[in-house]
């Protein structure tokens, strides 16, 4: 196998079922490959050699005994707010920082039902809040294509896993554009598939009729090939969604012709910068070259989607996180009585965002406040629903920026609405439940820096259309070749 | 829609959060901020649509009511902040009579 680890996980997969390498050549080649980096970058909170190695024995033994797996030998990061049992978990959170996961998710164990082999647990914004990484209670994670900045967020980890090499494929979490925003930062394919299609048991809960977890990965196809592991239904989910999953990977195609995609009026780019207005009209006209029937839609509510995600999940995060009180288990700090116990507990045990939403959805969710704040958002949340299902009429998917800029350096966003403007393109998406995901559509390079960053296009398709949201963005992929156009400023095979 | 003030005192107070003096004062700001910019909500008409109570539609599932073997007790205690036998031990929660 020419190029090792230094590839896609279908090509992985490929040479592991066919016994060209080992599985366990492949896991101590992505191990050497942390060892080397991982100082530099960071992508990780804990390390698992010992399960990697262990696992990768156990999977050639089942390999030469002939049996073969759609993710055989493919080094995963998971996001640490996914537990896998015997390991710590943390959701990047001090107050969970020495937790040990008694059970296993099950996305995750569905991956490594699959062949995938664990090597790491992948630093995240604490408890997924956040849009750069930076609020990570336990490490800073930086950007692979320019350390000086950020690698997104809150998957931040496990983009720059994927983007550096320390593993072939990721798991994230999605709420707001968590899986979204910080692969278009790395270069990388992030997907969020419809809400319900991936079970959540086992994912540590921010928002839940927000959250979905989903692959980060190098290409479109391994994002389906992760797709098909990990989605269907799952007795442990109640809103897991029992409909048959549509073969992604067998759906692909190279073109474009017949489909007709959508423009969104409202999020007209001559408003960002000039360099990456060009961006997105150079792809939306590639999207057209590849036979698209490109046409403008309304989504006269988008606008109002950062207000509404900015009280529907701080109310969900604040019902959610009343759990961490110091009597089970995670961080207990003493207290005169057991109210001053919690209160201890909470502040020592969370960080200055965590508190920030806790105090906000409280206070949305707080009598005299519920009707004005949160039934008002839900309100806003259907009429953005429907907005989309107006727009699906007149088109089969819907093309938009990822985010409004590229990558930004460390501190930037020290005001949190400026930070939280970074979802903007994102959370309608997530709001109205939709699959959506980002491709690499280009390249721009900061006035405050001097390397090319990458930039992502955003795709977004109607409630269970993932097979054909996967199949436009693979013929987009295959026909712009946007992704391997620069290398990572760390981890290149030359390097 | 009311006014975007939040009494942060009492909130955190709901919340269970104990914040220092410089907290109160920056979230004080901060939230007012973003309560702000949520006001934008108000130039909605939603007087007739109705709240989301879920985005993709599904109905309620009740699973067959089987005996399954939970977590081993012995794994749950392993990572309490303090115990006592089989039990979390936590602080008096009750004044002792007098």
């Amino acid at each position: 196998m020419r190029d090792g680890i230094f590839t896609t996980a279908a090509e992985i997969a490929r040479a592991v079922n066919a016994r060209e390498v080992s599985a366990r050549e492949i896991v101590d080649a992505t191990l050497a490959q942390i060892e080397r980096v991982e100082p530099q970058v960071g992508a990780y909170l804990t390390v698992l050699p010992e399960l990697a190695r262990a696992r990768a024995d156990e999977l050639d033994r089942r390999i030469a005994a002939g049996a073969s797996f759609p993710l055989a030998g493919v080094p995963l990061a998971v996001k640490d707010n996914l537990c896998l049992t015997g390991t710590r978990t943390t959701a990047a959170s001090k107050i969970l920082e020495h937790w040990i996961a008694p059970y296993t998710a099950t996305a995750v164990q569905r991956c490594l039902d699959a062949g995938a082999i664990p090597v790491g647990k992948a630093n995240l914004d604490e408890f997924a809040m956040g849009s750069s990484c930076e609020n990570s209670a336990l490490g800073v994670t930086r950007n692979p294509y320019d350390l000086e900045r950020v690698p997104g967020g809150s998957s931040g980890g496990s983009a720059a896993a994927v983007a550096a090499y320390e593993a072939a494929l990721a798991l994230g979490s999605d709420t707001g554009g968590s899986i979204r925003e910080p692969a278009a930062f790395c270069n990388l394919v992030g997907f969020k598939p419809t809400y319900g299609r991936v079970s959540r048991y086992g994912l540590i809960a921010f928002a839940s009729s927000l959250d979905q977890i989903g692959p980060l990965a190098r290409t479109v196809e391994d994002c389906a090939l992760a797709y098909e592991a990990i989605a269907g239904h799952d007795p442990r989910d109640s809103t897991s969604i029992a409909r048959p999953v549509e073969s992604a990977v067998g759906a692909l195609r190279d073109d474009l012709r017949g489909l007709r995609i959508g423009i969104v009026r409202e999020f007209a780019t001559d408003r960002l910068a000039p360099e990456i207005d060009a961006v997105y009209r150079a792809a939306y006209d590639e999207l057209a070259a590849l036979g698209a029937d490109v046409t403008e839609v309304e989504l006269p509510t988008a606008d109002y989607g950062l207000a509404t995600y900015y009280l529907i999940a701080p109310a969900e995060c604040s019902s959610n996180l009343a759990r961490f009180d110091g009597v089970r288990y995670g961080l207990r700090v003493d207290g005169a009585d057991v109210t001053e116990m919690y209160e201890h507990t909470r502040a020592a045990g969370f960080g200055p965002e965590v508190k920030r939403r806790i105090l906000i959805g409280t206070h949305a969710l707080s009598s005299g406040y519920y009707d004005a704040y949160y039934v008002r958002a839900q309100k806003a949340r259907t009429r953005i629903a429907q907005d989309f299902a107006r727009a699906f009429e007149r088109c089969d998917l819907i093309a938009c920026p990822a985010a409004s800029s590229p990558a930004f350096r460390f501190a930037a966003k020290s005001d949190p609405y400026s930070m939280y403007l970074m979802d903007y393109y994102t959370i309608p998406m997530s709001l109205a439940g939709l699959p959506a995901l980002s491709v690499p559509c280009g390249w721009v390079t900061p006035s405050d820096g001097d390397r090319p960053m990458p930039m992502g296009l955003q795709l977004t398709a109607p409630p269970f259309a993932e097979a054909l949201l996967l199949s436009a963005a693979h013929a987009y992929e295959r026909a712009t070749r946007h992704a391997v156009r620069h290398a990572p400023a760390v981890a290149s095979p030359a390097a | 829609m009311s006014s975007p003030t939040i009494d942060i005192r009492y909130v955190a107070r709901l919340a269970r959060l104990a914040l220092t003096d410089n907290e109160i004062e920056r979230f004080g700001a901060q939230l007012s901020d973003l309560l702000a910019h949520v006001e934008a909500l108000a130039d909605l008409d939603l007087e007739t649509v109705p709240a989301t109570a879920q985005v993709i539609e599904s109905r309620n599932v009740a699973r067959d009511d089987a005996v399954a073997p939970g977590l081993d007790r012995e794994v749950v205690l392993s990572q309490a902040p303090q115990r006592q036998g089989p039990f979390f031990r936590v602080p008096r929660i009750l004044a002792e009579d007098r």
